[in-house]
């Protein structure tokens, strides 16, 4: 078979079947520190596919938005992970400039799921879109400065060359991707709604960000929602690893030292979940904010190694 | 003063309570300092008779008057207008007998007639409103919170209960029992089992066994510890510290199915009995208590410990959810709460419960926040252990004691009173008999009616998402307050 084939085929799979791991692995690395023995790994995948089976019900002050939310929500953050390398330099759809397209498809299946939210004239869901906004305009500029830093240090411009940054810089090249995965693993937590930024557990309505948008969805929509959250924390995952994961190694070892990462991920964000509470939602603006400062500093970094001081 | 002077646990005469022209007994209720432990009205023929209870708690003595009332008046000078303490008793009041106090800032449904309830409402552009419940998410009671915020921020908060008013002083007084009493709020089983067999065996002149009284308390301690642990769980699991809630749920049932080897229960249920106690605690079984119970308190310290420990756990409870002093008193409000606002109300000890005498009462340094109630709960957990071990101690040199005496019937034209520091605080249950030595009327007062109106202010001009946090520090009844 043809390599290229082969690699798209990768890419697929562990887009579509990496979340139910990676959020096994972290149910059960919660469950480890509680001395529990915890669900089994893949649970997240059996309880999809209950949900696929059951029947939506759909509250009647809804409108076609709400119906048509899910489908866009998936859809677009299957999308952006096309541009994802999953395997260092090997992304589905690969351009200049994709941090910018791969940004604005994602804001898209944010904008339909905060309308959605919107949509039920639910007072709980309306508060869950509001803060799930303020939090995301603090963290879209960071993110494009991070990206567009990163990118523009190999010189085009692409998500591929993310991987090229410690090779082509040296030291210098650490220490930046050092700041800019500080600041991508904060993101990682307040885009996929963890802790401390959001409680992913709770069942307190009032406290909840991510889970209470989706409070009034069911069935195929909830399976469909929770499917894409997944795909998103695998895809900012990928973003991290493609940077750490050492260029030029086999075929075989960077798929090893990929998947490991993700892994080592999810184990990190399981351990740090058992270990400290959440934060106030007042504080949590502070915390998204370290990222803006991280970005920042990612950004002069690398403006002093492309144009000297 | 019109009043008669008597102590908790006693037994009167029900025709030596004053009664007096009821203009006067309001400007007694205004005029005094000490604070309302019970306001009722009772059937008595023509007119409607109102009893009051007042509580000296520096002298532990209980302040009964009251008044009578004729049925065809049907309106009275608010006493809330002067002294707030009498907020809620004077809707119960008003929602029992129809009798409308004047100029009374709030006069709202207590527990029937929701359908009718007016909100406050506040208008503006960043305003809006959240209605929460009575349907909740997870597995707690039915109460129906109405948020006024702007943005984030709470600016009031209304809370209807009586979803779960099942009429129970009417089905006391139809059907005494106690496992009807015991039934009456789940968590507080002990508390409410105590405070009802004193009650009934008061009103039938029956002594029970120092033995009965000694495992009668430890019980309570020990539903005392139980709850707390399990609540500084909820507390943190609140909060997602979720080392803390594993740990602390797993304590918890140490305690729990301690109480299940005394009486079958885990919750102690069937335990106490009008006459003493059904199941007694031989040495085997004491050692085999205060082994679990060094053990749990070992756990316990070393949790709490880690816990506050955490920057993160200590930036989500210090400074949320305060109470100060002047509106905790203002307010009434009792027990737990009240000790976390710096009220130094304990029934325990005012009341000179002569177990509690020569054990020490520790003073706590309020912080009024969610901190304070996290800790005045570890505070409680670590003294009911010692009480237990203490309360264990003394049980040996009354062996032979019996655990029941026979049962006696009603003296007639009696009134008695009996107040019993749950864990949640002061549980007041107060009965009458009639002439020919049937109960008359039956009254329970429970921490909660005083201390859900403290939740409303605890969470003004806080942030919205740190309700769940003050509700679980205050983890009140709604049972209990519906009855």
């Amino acid at each position: 078979m043809d390599k290229d084939i082969m690699f798209i085929l990768f890419n697929i799979l562990i887009l579509l079947f990496m979340p139910f791991l990676v959020i096994g692995i972290i149910k059960k690395t919660k469950a480890f520190w509680a001395g529990r023995k915890g669900v089994c790994l893949l649970q997240p995948l059996f309880d999809t596919i209950r949900l696929f089976k059951k029947d939506r019900t759909i509250s009647n002050t809804t409108s076609w938005i709400f119906n048509f939310a899910p489908i866009v929500v998936f859809a677009t953050t299957l999308f952006a992970g096309l541009f994802v390398p999953m395997v260092q330099c090997h992304s589905i759809i690969n351009v200049v400039g994709a941090f910018v397209i791969f940004s604005y498809i994602l804001g898209l299946g944010k904008f339909f799921a905060l309308i959605s939210a919107m949509d039920t004239g639910s007072s709980f869901e309306g508060m869950g879109a509001s803060r799930e906004a303020s939090f995301t305009t603090i963290v879209e500029p960071a993110f494009f400065i991070i990206l567009a830093s990163l990118t523009a240090l190999s010189g085009n411009y692409t998500f591929v060359s993310l991987a090229d940054v410690i090779k082509s810089n040296g030291t210098f090249g650490v220490l930046i991707v050092i700041m800019a995965v500080i600041s991508l693993f904060i993101m990682l937590l307040t885009e996929c709604s963890r802790v401390p930024v959001d409680d992913p557990t709770t069942h307190l309505e009032l406290t909840m960000i991510h889970e209470v948008m989706i409070l009034d969805n069911s069935g195929i929509d909830l399976a469909l929602l929770t499917w894409a959250s997944g795909i998103k924390m695998v895809i900012l995952m990928a973003l991290i690893a493609n940077l750490i994961i050492p260029l030029g190694l086999s075929t075989m070892a960077s798929i090893g030292l990929f998947l490991l990462a993700l892994i080592l991920f999810s184990v990190l964000i399981g351990t740090l979940e058992s270990a400290i509470a959440r934060l106030r939602m007042s504080h949590v603006f502070e915390f998204v904010f370290v990222m803006s400062s991280f970005a920042l500093v990612v950004a002069s970094l690398a403006a002093v190694k492309m144009y000297g001081i | 003063m019109n009043y008669y002077v008597m102590k908790n646990n006693q037994r009167i005469n029900l025709l030596d309570i004053p009664t007096v022209d009821f203009d006067v007994l309001r400007a007694q209720l205004v005029a005094t300092n000490l604070r309302p432990v019970s306001f009722f009205g009772s059937d008595w023929g023509q007119n409607i008779k109102l009893f009051v209870v007042l509580a000296d708690d520096e002298k532990g003595e209980l302040l009964v008057s009251s008044s009578l009332i004729d049925k065809n008046i049907k309106e009275y000078e608010s006493i809330t207008k002067e002294n707030h303490q009498y907020h809620m008793f004077e809707r119960e009041f008003f929602e029992q007998f129809n009798i409308k106090p004047l100029g009374h800032p709030w006069l709202k449904p207590v527990r029937k007639n929701q359908d009718n309830y007016e909100f406050f409402e506040m208008e503006g552009e960043e305003t809006h409103q959240v209605a929460v419940g009575p349907i909740h998410a997870g597995v707690i009671e039915p109460g129906h919170f109405r948020f006024m915020c702007q943005g984030e921020k709470i600016y009031n908060l209304e809370i209807m209960l009586g979803y779960q008013h099942r009429g129970v002083e009417d089905l006391l007084v139809k059907k005494p029992s106690n496992q009807l009493a015991e039934s009456i709020c789940g968590d507080s089983v002990v508390a409410y089992n105590m405070a009802y067999s004193q009650v009934m065996e008061e009103l039938c002149g029956m002594e029970i066994t120092t033995k009965a009284k000694l495992i009668r308390r430890i019980a309570l301690e020990m539903e005392r510890a139980a709850i707390h642990i399990g609540d500084l769980g909820a507390i943190l699991g609140d909060i997602a510290y979720l080392m803390g809630k594993e740990v602390y749920g797993v304590t918890r049932t140490l305690v729990i199915n301690t109480m299940l080897e005394i009486s079958g229960s885990r919750f102690a249920r069937g335990l106490i009995t009008t006459g003493g106690v059904n199941f007694d605690i031989n040495k085997e079984l004491s050692d085999k208590i205060i082994s679990t119970l060094n053990g749990v308190k070992n756990t316990v310290e070393k949790m709490t410990k880690a816990a506050l420990k955490s920057s993160t756990v200590m930036s989500r409870l210090e400074k949320t959810g305060v109470v100060s002093k002047e509106t905790a008193e203002e307010l009434n409000l009792v027990g737990m709460i009240g000790r976390s606002c710096g009220i130094n109300l304990d029934t325990r000890f005012d009341f000179c419960d002569e177990f509690y005498k020569d054990l020490e009462r520790k003073p706590f340094r309020a912080t009024n926040d969610a901190y304070s109630r996290f800790k005045i709960r570890y505070k409680e957990i670590i003294e009911s252990i010692s009480f237990i071990k203490k309360l264990l101690k003394k049980l040996e040199s009354f062996e032979k004691e019996e655990i029941c005496v026979v049962k006696k019937d009603l003296i007639p034209n009696s009134f008695a009173i009996s107040i019993v520091e749950g864990w949640r605080g002061e549980l007041v249950h107060v009965a009458t008999t009639d002439g020919e030595g049937k109960l008359s009327r039956y009254k329970i007062k429970d921490p909660s009616f005083n201390n859900w109106y403290g939740l409303s202010m605890a969470v003004r001009n806080n942030g919205i998402s740190d309700f769940p946090l003050c509700n679980k520090g205050f983890d009140l009844s709604y049972c209990g307050f519906d009855l």
